[in-house]
């Protein structure tokens, strides 16, 4: 071998060193990236363990305690410093009485579906109002299309209360709306609307309509034209076409809308303390009633949980939506 | 698919098909001076155009030539500005797309996401007035015709590309569409699968007897499937003639130019006659060209000449004096079973010439930089006056 060839040979060698070093280089890379993945992921864990978790097990375990006037006002307390035999009689202390409580008790009962209720005519409402108008968003010039998102959060600019009295002046005896009926002619006597349910549902509709516009508008924008243009191609007229293409493929933004409003409208407190009636409640103000005025925390712990119990099904049933439409992009 | 059968059809056969020599043939689609203008642009110009049952005619063109905005117009998503569009005779200008017995496949395939394989091949079919037992019989065919078989189940993002173009396909055929419109119908796929894809398509229309309108920027794809191309430039129709008609008698520069590669030699006429015109090339040498028609002498023209059809030696022929040129080679760029030479003539012009790559990489006697003669008879050459 001469040394001309020999050198070849080292360089050869050389390379194929590198290329192993690379590929081995690359793998330890990957593994280094799939640890940091799983990291990512640890962040909305924690998240979730320190501010949805913890809360929700001290909630869980004050509902499961019985009122007594003192500091905090309920028992048992854990005594760590009894050991095995204070986690014993801590055990022991707890009870269902609030729970029994709620379901013997009618009244809860009825708050529970009035709230559900209401949410649930609210949300029908909202989609109603929504679908239009997101709809029509989608179907603007695009360059249009952020302007009017905008155009649609403008209200948020000011202060959620501010908005709430404002509706309080136009829901009022004298206010804007029965003006604006009198001035038309369509009622003779000014009606009433402030502290009733429809009151409640104009103000949680007005509320929450960005909520339902938004992952509508999203999911209606991203759908492809030439799939209604296809529709026609194979002897579908326009109008049928929406049916059959556009609300089906809109359904996860419906199911996103719904949900987004249906929750937090099932818990509203303020909307239906400002501009609902003293006697009918929802289920926000029951819980605030047990906790300031009754200052029995345990009944109001239960409360809460029945109520995330309650919204647990719909939550569920979207996930179930939601997987199905990541499976079908 | 038999062999034989694409075998024919590549060489241009169905010899007895051809109703657009016949001056007795209706045409099932006829487009009279249609103009489509959107806004100050014009899409599509003064067009004219016959298309007869059966046929299989391919709209190419460069991209912005006006041919998708031409298909549409079929198709009824756009209305043309002038003209009349007449199927049958029937003008259907102002019929609704769901109306119209002309069903076309997308270039994106437009398969709807909800809806399972049957559920795509079937939408066309709910909107007519069929029985539930006729759908599936015929969504049933359809998998059959494209060998989809056991795939009704699925839902669209579960298939390969070439999978879901065969579910377009179906889904637009199911309709048994007078005329079937396929936008850059296998532009989507990758080649190998774009080559087999052709010759499904061919036996296709074979088999159904259906009128094929396609769309396509690839002269490959539309040398290889139609009976006629429409050559479309600016909106309108620079050449509509057979494949090999339009690769061997264009009838402009332009034409010659966008489909294939081709040498185009500009001149002067000098002397004519005896079936031969003889060219002064600007570049200086003369031509000798094979041409019927007399043409003035001074004329302008331009001679087209394929580079397959030149032929490149090391050596000077003997045979030869005329059309033959001296160079130097200033390029070569191997392809395989080709090679394409670009020559620096010594006149200053360049010419390109292709050889069959018959021997192995290391015997080919020509390379870089060596000098070649560059021959042809003058049968190769083309005159071009447009």
């Amino acid at each position: 071998m001469t040394d001309a060839d020999r050198q070849v040979d080292s360089q050869v060698d050389s390379q194929v060193d590198s290329q192993v070093n690379s590929q081995v280089n690359s793998r330890r890379a990957a593994g280094r990236r799939a640890r940091g993945r799983r990291l990512i992921a640890l962040i909305p864990a924690l998240w979730l363990v320190v501010f949805f978790l913890v809360p929700f097990l001290i909630v869980l375990r004050i509902s499961l305690s019985q009122t007594v006037i003192a500091q905090p006002p309920y028992l048992p307390l854990l005594d760590l410093s009894a050991g095995w035999q204070g986690l014993r009689d801590f055990v022991a202390g707890l009870s269902f009485d609030s729970y029994r409580l709620l379901a013997s008790d009618g009244l809860y009962a009825t708050f529970y579906l009035r709230s559900l209720a209401i949410a649930a005519l609210s949300t029908l409402l909202l989609l109603l109002i929504g679908y239009p108008l997101a709809y029509g968003i989608a179907r603007v010039p695009r360059r249009l299309q952020p302007v009017l998102v905008m155009a649609v959060f403008l209200p948020f600019l000011t202060a959620f209360l501010i908005r709430i009295y404002a509706w309080i002046n136009i829901l009022q005896r004298e206010g804007l709306l029965n003006d604006a009926l009198m001035a038309l002619g369509l009622v003779r006597q000014p009606l009433v609307w402030l502290s009733t349910d429809t009151a409640i549902i104009i103000g949680i509709v007005y509320s929450y309509l960005p909520f339902m516009v938004l992952p509508l508008y999203a999911s209606l924008e991203k759908m492809d034209e030439t799939l209604l243009e296809a529709a026609a191609d194979l002897g579908c007229p326009r109008w049928k076409a929406f049916w059959l293409v556009t609300a089906p493929l809109s359904t996860p933004g419906v199911a996103a809308g719904a949900l987004l409003c249906f929750i937090p409208i099932a818990g509203e407190y303020v909307i239906p303390d400002l501009l609902g009636g003293s006697g009918a409640q929802m289920i926000g103000q029951t819980l605030w009633t047990e906790f300031f005025q009754n200052k029995d925390w345990p009944v109001a712990s239960a409360v809460a949980v029945a109520l995330l119990v309650a919204l647990l099904a719909p939550i569920l049933i979207y996930q179930h939506l939601q997987a199905r439409a990541l499976e079908g992009r | 698919m038999a062999a034989s059968d694409t075998g024919s059809k590549i060489q241009g056969a169905r010899p007895s098909f051809a109703p657009w020599a016949d001056p007795a043939a209706r045409p099932l689609l006829r487009l009279d001076a249609v103009s489509k203008r959107f806004g100050e642009v014009i899409a599509v110009d003064r067009l004219s155009l016959d298309i007869y049952e059966r046929e299989f005619f391919a709209l190419l063109g460069p991209s912005g030539c006006g041919k998708t905005t031409l298909l549409r117009m079929l198709a009824g998503f756009e209305q043309p500005s002038e003209g009349r569009i007449l199927l049958d005779g029937q003008d259907i200008a102002g019929v609704p797309p769901h109306r119209r017995p002309l069903n076309m496949m997308f270039q994106n395939y437009a398969l709807f996401p909800h809806l399972t394989v049957e559920g795509n091949i079937a939408f066309g079919l709910q909107q007519e007035a069929l029985s539930k037992s006729e759908i599936a019989t015929r969504v049933r065919e359809m998998l059959a015709l494209v060998k989809l078989e056991g795939f009704g189940a699925r839902r669209p993002h579960q298939l390969s590309g070439g999978q879901c173009q065969r579910v377009a396909l179906a889904r637009a055929l199911a309709k048994r569409p007078r005329v079937f419109l396929l936008d850059e119908p296998l532009a989507a796929l990758d080649r190998k699968l774009r080559e087999d894809t052709r010759f499904e398509l061919m036996e296709l229309q074979h088999k159904l007897g259906l009128t094929f309108v396609v769309v396509t920027h690839d002269q490959e794809e539309a040398m290889a499937v139609a009976d006629r191309i429409g050559v479309m430039n600016r909106g309108q129709l620079a050449q509509v003639a057979t494949p090999s008609e339009i690769y061997e008698q264009p009838n402009s520069r332009w034409v010659a130019d966008f489909i294939g590669d081709v040498n185009l030699i500009e001149g002067r006429v000098v002397s004519c006659g005896l079936g031969q015109i003889v060219i002064e090339c600007m570049a200086g040498g003369r031509l000798l060209v094979a041409h019927p028609a007399d043409v003035a002498l001074g004329t302008a023209v331009g001679v087209a000449l394929r580079p397959e059809k030149v032929q490149i030696e090391a050596q000077r022929p003997l045979a030869t004096d005329e059309n033959c040129f001296a160079g130097r080679v200033a390029e070569v760029g191997y392809l395989g079973g080709l090679s394409i030479y670009r020559v620096k003539l010594d006149n200053g012009a360049e010419m390109k010439a292709t050889a069959a790559n018959r021997t192995r990489l290391i015997e080919r006697p020509i390379g870089w930089d060596d000098r070649v003669w560059l021959s042809w008879p003058a049968e190769a050459g083309l005159v071009l006056t447009r």
